[in-house]
């Protein structure tokens, strides 16, 4: 009797097992070294982030496997990778002094991390309604862990838990959904779906109330209005790092989910869905920045602004058209640099605050440009970048998701981008304005900044300027990606 | 390439300016005025050779350089330079030179950072002035802000930090919306034509209709409006004047809001003839009301610097008024004062610089007398605030009459209101005067008078200034063909739109009255 097993092309998920792999090889190697050698760990963890992010490069040559209907390995899934990538590589670069100060565990932080970063990535890749959600599990179970790493910090646990309440009802909202789904089209994948929705010319009902539901729960994950509500604490509560992490990890899973279901699958229903996700556009937009305007502590302003980036970034989904989605991927990538950046100038900043936590408020800051005129400098492009001050790479990814907007009819949400920058770019400023032009007291603990991170730093940094002046390359790569999911 | 080599030699010379100033303070000073003065030289090896330059571009086009940048959006690297351009940049390199001198004993603090931001500012205004693809030109419009707005921000004066979160938050605004258009018309004309370019020349004769055309238009008219500045979007420009410290001031002034004035000149109209068309008495007596209003405004202060503030929202009034009504004489005059204003306008603010450098206030019942113990800079002042005043033979008066000998062909209402600010600029001039060098010495100042190096930025200011009231020819004939090929691009893009037999706003195209327009003025005496 013969058993015929199902090929499986190692090769197309490669990236991902090698992430996996390094989460693995992090927890076994963590049980064999000394207390004092942990730190090592994060190059472990590193060292395979890059693996991943060349071979995922390198292996890509065009064509667009696909592995049994259930992940693909198309050039959207490559965009997405790299910019998730760069979001873990970042983040671990900036954990380097800060887990040892803060006191989390390190193997389990790489370890978390490293898993949350596999389910991104398969997020994704994903196309089928089943992997989705296993992989938005992955990403999200990790996630809820590493914002409770903290035990020290009260803040920390409630965010956990807010994080988790919140996170599972909306798991909920989405399975609800994939299910109404799989009940119209008969088949979870998304080529199948895509198919049925082809076929029968009225839309039904259970279609459309599905595919409401799945853009709720994954509003949820990229903090869309009126499903932000968690955002702020946990932002805030979460170790920086994390923040620094999730903050622009889970948003890019999320929008590539969200893009493969309403432009792959739901592609032909686009009268339907484009208006609603016009509205949370704008709406979340203009609510962030609302919100962000009042706040003085810099981890729950950049939480709020992160807010009102999704809203920008929707606004590429909305457009409906090839620009739209490379411009949305565009702009995701160069916000994975600039978010990061900015959330790795306010851990340098704790430093200087000894263990007792802090500098996170405007205060901290004033005067930062006389003490660390470098960490200044990094945080004022950081800044100006999302406040879309050209030559920046903000500026260039606004400009992009703004003028699909513009070519896909959605004129209004274009103006609405603009008054909600004009906004926004009032308490970005307001950092630059403490640092540069308020006298700050001198450092509590005047120590230095960490090495790995001012890497970190300088590398976001030469990434927003170099995407500003020079983005070609990624816009070529954008506009492949986008055209694997539209043209298939 | 050399247009690309002027900008990035002023970054780089910024950025050297920055790192040597880690070793010593001065170099910073020493490295600006390098790269300011060759900047200027080389502008001006450009000015005297400029027929036979060798990458010229056709007809009015001195230089022209278009490179691909980002070939999948339509955006190209493309500078190109003409008679406008060059006198604009000119400006730039006479006021960055001033700049860097007048501030050679100020800026203690963080020297090198400040002549880093100067430099840039120059940098960005010169882009400003050669980039002749949208979206290059708005990213240079708001690099220009960045700078800007550290030097408000770190140098200025006590209510600084209000003043330029102002500045930025207005511009800012204007700068948006600007965007919005400049998206709007790369999609109208791409949906027309199937050519999606940023690229000016190819927007140029643009068919867009004309209700769209009108909002395309508004968006450049408010960013342009911002920087002019216009009622009654100037209320930044007097709190960012002030605030500012000198060299701010002068780039303000000088530079800054000539950017505003030529993006009218070089976009707005040219791009939307028909649009401007309909909104052009309206933008005409926006600028009488910003000639009277700041005249007004100048004559109530008690702050120096927010006076000279305000009679700039009087001079830029007429470039307003000149480039609405669009006729050969009008639009000279414009470009004249333009040059003009830079130069009066920016003397006043050194002026005003050095006097509070000596006294440590700005406020004008502390003045007085001051002309027994400095006599010479009372002398220049004297002579700075006559050509605010628009005394014949000096460079503002060219302009202002030529743009009121335009605007009187346009419109003769309006000509004849906005002649009222010849009286009314010359009672803010006399009394800022008055105010601060005659009647007593109620303080008893006892001042040094201006020190070989503030003699050396008078003396080049007032020979420029006078220069231009006696002798505009060789500006005029540098503006000429450009202003001519502007006024051919918007003909042309006007015929695209309005049947042809239809009166035409533009109608005053006829040649020939080019020749008088320069000979009328010849000497500041027509």
């Amino acid at each position: 009797m013969e058993i015929s097993l199902p090929t499986f092309d190692f090769l197309v998920v490669a990236p991902e097992i090698v992430v996996l792999i390094t989460a693995l090889l992090v927890m076994v190697v963590d049980m064999v070294i000394g207390r004092e050698q942990k730190g090592r760990l994060a190059w472990v963890a590193l060292v395979g982030v890059l693996a991943a992010g060349a071979l995922s490069y390198y292996l890509w040559d065009g064509s667009d496997p696909a592995l049994h209907d259930m992940l693909a390995a198309d050039g959207y899934a490559l965009f997405l990778n790299l910019a998730i990538l760069v979001a873990a590589a970042l983040a671990i670069l900036f954990s380097l002094e800060y887990t040892g100060r803060v006191g989390l565990a390190q193997g389990e932080y790489y370890t978390l991390l490293l898993l949350s970063t596999a389910g991104m990535m398969l997020m994704a890749a994903a196309i089928n309604l089943m992997t989705i959600f296993l992989a938005l599990e992955i990403l999200s179970i990790s996630l809820y862990v590493l914002v409770g790493l903290n035990r020290a910090e009260r803040r920390s646990a409630e965010a956990a838990l807010k994080y988790f309440v919140l996170g599972a009802f909306a798991s909920g909202f989405l399975l609800y959904g994939m299910a109404l789904i799989y009940g119209q089209a008969g088949t979870t994948s998304l080529a199948g779906i895509r198919a049925a929705v082809q076929a029968g010319g009225e839309p039904s009902a259970l279609l459309l109330v599905g595919l409401g539901l799945m853009i709720a729960g994954f509003g949820f994950k990229v903090a869309l209005v009126p499903f932000q509500m968690w955002t702020p604490d946990v932002y805030q509560g979460a170790p920086t790092s994390v923040t620094a992490f999730m903050s622009v990890g889970a948003k890019v899973a999320g929008f590539a989910a969200l893009g493969r279901v309403a432009l792959y699958a739901f592609g032909d229903l686009q009268g339907d869905w484009r208006w609603v996700l016009a509205v949370l556009s704008a709406l979340t937009m203009t609510v962030g920045n609302l919100a962000a305007l009042r706040q003085a502590n810099l981890k729950r302003m950049l939480a709020y602004s992160s807010i009102a980036h999704a809203g920008y970034a929707l606004a590429g989904l909305a457009a409906g058209n090839a620009q739209g989605t490379s411009g949305l991927l565009f702009y995701l990538f160069a916000y994975a640099f600039m978010n990061a950046g900015a959330f790795a100038i306010i851990i340098a900043a704790g430093r200087f605050e000894g263990a007792t936590g802090g500098g996170e408020t405007l205060d901290d800051f004033a005067g930062l440009a006389a003490r660390k005129p470098g960490l200044a400098v990094a945080m004022a492009l950081f800044m100006l970048s999302l406040a879309g001050v050209p030559p920046l790479a903000g500026f260039l990814a606004k400009l992009y998701v703004f003028g699909a907007a513009v070519r896909g009819g959605l004129i209004w949400l274009a103006v609405f981008g603009v008054v909600n920058s004009v906004i926004s770019a009032y308490y970005y400023l307001r950092v630059v304005v403490s640092m540069y032009m308020r006298e700050g007291r001198p450092a509590a603990v005047p120590a230095p900044v960490c090495a790995g991170l001012q890497v970190g730093v300088a590398l976001a940094a030469v990434a927003i300027v170099l995407l500003g002046l020079w983005p070609g390359p990624i816009v070529d790569l954008a506009r492949v990606a986008a055209l694997a999911l539209l043209g298939g | 390439m050399i247009l690309l080599w002027l900008i990035l030699w002023l970054l780089s010379g910024g950025l050297l300016a920055w790192l040597l100033s880690r070793w010593r303070a001065v170099w910073a000073r020493w490295v600006s005025l390098f790269f300011t003065a060759t900047y200027l030289a080389s502008l001006v090896v450009i000015w005297i050779l400029s027929p036979e330059a060798e990458e010229a571009g056709p007809g009015s086009w001195l230089i022209d350089l278009n490179l691909s940048w980002i070939p999948n959006l339509g955006i190209n690297l493309h500078l190109a330079l003409d008679g406008l351009g060059l006198l604009l940049l000119l400006l730039v390199g006479v006021l960055g030179v001033m700049t860097v001198a007048t501030s050679w004993t100020g800026a203690q603090e963080r020297t090198g950072f400040f002549h880093f931001n100067l430099l840039w500012i120059l940098a960005a205004l010169a882009g400003v002035f050669m980039a002749m693809d949208l979206v290059l030109f708005y990213l240079f419009w708001e690099m220009m802000l960045i700078p800007l707005y550290f030097l408000i921000g770190i140098w200025g004066y006590e209510n600084r930090v209000y003043a330029t979160l102002k500045f930025f938050i207005f511009t800012q605004a204007g700068g948006l919306l600007m965007l919005l258009s400049i998206l709007g018309l790369y999609f109208a004309h791409g949906n027309n034509t199937g050519v999606y370019t940023f690229d000016y020349f190819q927007l140029l004769g643009n068919t867009v209709p004309l209700a769209t055309a009108i909002w395309l238009m508004l968006g450049f008219f408010v960013a342009f409006a911002v920087k002019l500045p216009a009622v009654p979007v100037h209320t930044w420009l007097p709190d960012a004047h002030t605030q500012a410290p000198t060299a701010g001031s002068v780039d303000l002034a000088g530079l800054v809001l000539k950017a505003g004035a030529y993006g009218l000149l070089r976009f707005l109209v040219p791009l939307f003839p028909e649009a401007a068309g309909r909104i052009a008495p309206a933008a005409m007596i926006l600028g009488v009301i910003g000639i009277l209003y700041g005249a007004f405004q100048a004559y109530g202060q008690t702050d120096l610097k927010r006076m000279v503030a305000y009679t700039s929202v009087s001079h830029m009034g007429f470039v307003l008024l000149g480039v609405f009504a669009w006729n050969p004489l009008a639009l000279q005059g414009a470009v004249v004062v333009m040059i003009a204003h830079g130069i009066s306008t920016g003397a006043l603010f050194i002026l005003a610089g050095d006097i509070q450098e000596r006294i440590h206030s700005r406020d004008l019942e502390r003045m007085g007398g001051l002309w027994s113990t400095m006599p010479r800079m009372g002398a220049v002042g004297l002579l700075f605030a006559l050509a605010s005043l628009g005394l014949p033979g000096l460079g503002n008066f060219v302009g202002e009459f030529l743009v009121l000998l335009g605007a009187f062909q346009a419109n003769v209402p309006i000509a004849v209101l906005a002649t009222l600010a010849f009286v009314v600029s010359a009672v803010y001039s006399l009394a800022m005067i008055q105010r601060v060098f005659f009647g007593p010495n109620r303080e008893g100042w006892d001042l040094p008078d201006a020190s070989p190096r503030e003699m050396g930025i008078w003396v080049v200011m007032v020979v420029l200034i006078v220069v231009l009231g006696l002798y505009p020819r060789p500006v005029l004939d540098t503006a000429r063909p450009a202003l001519e090929a502007l006024q051919e691009y918007a003909a042309a893009g006007e015929h695209v739109e309005v049947e042809v037999g239809e009166a035409s706003w533009l109608g005053s195209t006829a040649h020939g009255s080019w020749d008088t327009a320069v000979d009328g003025v010849d000497g500041g005496r027509p």
